[in-house]
């Protein structure tokens, strides 16, 4: 029996519904198949070997079967805060100028041109790294020039697109009456910028931070080519350093059994890590959207 | 004591003027110096003729067809899923908790580093699904790489485009279906487009999560589950194990040149875009 037209439609209505429903389960099937993977392959070898012994030993002999992963924790989180302390206040400072100081023809050539250069693959960063900035820092400031130095300024650098586009985007999203009124008060554009304008815009301004933070401490390339590589708890900038990701990264192609899983271990503490600091991120970029 | 307002003002200036000059200058050098160096081993030579002894001479095709093959493979599988992933949080939902937490897992995706997916990829698609390392493997790992891109300005483009469109279809009697895919998603087509190539910028400069589950073979791929090396692995390799410097440089502008052009189309797309929507 033939169906009536109308009852045809909706019937391929409900059915274009039901797909398009599936695949928005795209995004949380992903996730949920990576963090299964992972700490699947990660969570047994952690409670084996010791959640204490593994993250806070400084051990990592895996010859020997030693995975301490401490010193490779505190070289991430000191990278990580160096690459902050370098591109959070430059990023910052240049947002800053390009929506207060600057005028508006120059700020709609120089964003677009910072957030194009994001586009710069990590490895061509690693790259210049090498080649200019350890040497530099081998000749003047001593120790092997690869090292936590050369991976903050490296990460510093890379982090600053992130940074500003966004600080960029939460200073303009703020309304152009407070600056008024502000002026009108007899304020100059500083006062009005540090006590008013940055002060509507921090959550947005934290949040490109966290997020400039998530990608350097997620950098993995990069990050190889320049910080030296040794497994050591770093006393100096000059230090060699090997970050948590490099550790994946370095032995990955050749690592086998407990190895191997001690690798993936790994990369569960780096996972965790990040999706902490992305939902605090998130939290605050919805504060500014929703907040007001 | 206290400093002026009119001094403060001054200082301010001059101190974030330079921060964004520096800022400027540093960018612009990575680019030029790259650019400089590679351009003595650039020519037509260098990017049809295979490399030789390891990359140490000859040049670079084999990874050109590698950096070509495996974003395009992440684009058909990503790109359908992100587009309807987007139609169906912006035309056929309200803000639910589902929705919320599409859009949570959303966020999720795109904050993780590479190296995760690239252990993901090695784990899911080269061992356990037994591809290889191949450019489907590959292909994979970098499509669920891009998919939060895609989604996040495909949902962007379609929620610029005005309500009214949809009103005056859904007047004439069309249904929601046949609404979006004549009115909405053509008006939406060049904010896609735009997150299209962003996701394959992003791809072509992908080093961690390709050399894990793509490996690193220099041969002429001839199936999908050939390994293969990309441009940016190759310059990777090369760099890393000092195989030589000058093709490093050669390949890093070559790479350069790819991604920021890819790049700037993007932008031109979604300028245009923008200023037809205003």
């Amino acid at each position: 029996m033939k169906k009536p037209g109308f009852l045809k439609k909706i019937s391929g209505e409900k059915g274009v519904e039901k797909i398009l429903m599936i695949t928005a389960f795209s995004a949380i099937s992903a996730i949920l198949l990576i963090a299964l993977f992972i700490l699947n392959e990660g969570l047994p070898f952690i409670f084996k070997y010791g959640i204490k012994e593994f993250l806070f030993s400084s051990e990592w002999q895996p010859s020997k079967g030693q995975f301490g992963i401490f010193p490779m924790i505190m070289s991430s989180l000191w990278v990580t805060f160096g690459a902050m302390i370098i591109g959070a206040p430059l990023g910052v400072a240049g947002a800053i100028f390009l929506t207060e100081f600057a005028p508006v023809s120059v700020m709609r050539i120089i964003k677009p041109t910072i957030e194009l250069l994001a586009a710069i693959p990590s490895v061509v960063f690693g790259f210049i790294g090498v080649m200019v900035l350890a040497p530099l820092i081998r000749n003047y400031l001593g120790g092997p020039g690869l090292s936590l130095l050369a991976a903050c300024f490296i990460l510093g650098i890379m982090i600053l697109p992130t940074v500003i586009s966004i600080s960029v985007d939460s200073i303009l999203a703020v309304p152009k009456s407070y600056r008024e009124g502000s002026l009108a008060l007899g304020a100059t554009t500083w006062q009005t910028t540090h006590m008013v304008t940055l002060k509507a815009a921090r959550s947005g301004i934290v949040a490109s931070i966290i997020l400039g933070l998530g990608r350097a401490i997620g950098e993995t390339m990069a990050v190889i080519m320049v910080a030296g590589n040794a497994v050591n708890v770093p006393h100096s900038p000059l230090d060699s350093v090997r970050t948590l990701t490099a550790n994946i990264a370095l032995e990955m192609s050749y690592a086998t059994g407990l190895h191997r899983q001690a690798l993936f271990a790994t990369g569960v503490v780096l996972f965790v890590i990040i999706i902490i600091l992305n939902s605090i991120a998130s939290t605050a970029i919805r504060k500014r959207k929703y907040g007001k | 004591m206290r400093i002026l307002p009119k001094y403060t003002q001054r200082g301010a200036v001059v101190i974030l003027m330079a921060a964004t000059l520096f800022i400027l200058l540093v960018l612009a050098f990575i680019v030029i110096f790259i650019l400089m160096k590679g351009f003595s081993v650039l020519s037509l030579n260098f990017l049809i003729s295979s490399p030789e002894d390891m990359g140490r001479s000859g040049g670079i095709f084999p990874t050109l067809i590698g950096s070509a093959i495996l974003p395009i493979l992440a684009i058909v599988i990503a790109g359908p899923l992100g587009v309807l992933t987007s139609v169906y949080l912006c035309e056929y939902t309200r803000e639910t908790r589902i929705t919320k937490i599409i859009r949570f897992a959303t966020d999720c995706l795109s904050g993780i580093p590479s190296i995760i997916f690239g252990l993901f990829g090695f784990i899911f698609f080269v061992e356990t699904l037994g591809f290889g390392w191949s450019i489907l493997s590959g292909g994979l790992t970098l499509a669920v790489m891009v998919l939060p891109t895609i989604i996040r300005t495909s949902e962007e483009a379609l929620r610029a485009v005005p309500q009214s469109y949809r009103e005056v279809s859904f007047s004439l009697g069309a249904s929601r279906w046949h609404t979006v895919k004549k009115v909405v998603l053509p008006n939406a087509l060049p904010g896609i487009v735009t997150g299209i190539m962003l996701s394959i910028g992003r791809s072509i400069s992908e080093t961690a999560a390709v050399i894990f589950t793509a490996g690193s073979s220099l041969r002429l791929p001839t199936s999908l589950f050939d390994s293969t090396r990309t441009m940016a692995v190759h310059f990777y390799i090369l760099a890393r194990e000092g195989i030589s410097n000058e093709n490093a440089y050669g390949t890093a502008a070559v790479l350069i040149i790819a991604v920021l052009s890819i790049n700037l189309i993007a932008y031109w797309t979604m300028n245009r875009f923008i200023a037809k929507r205003s």
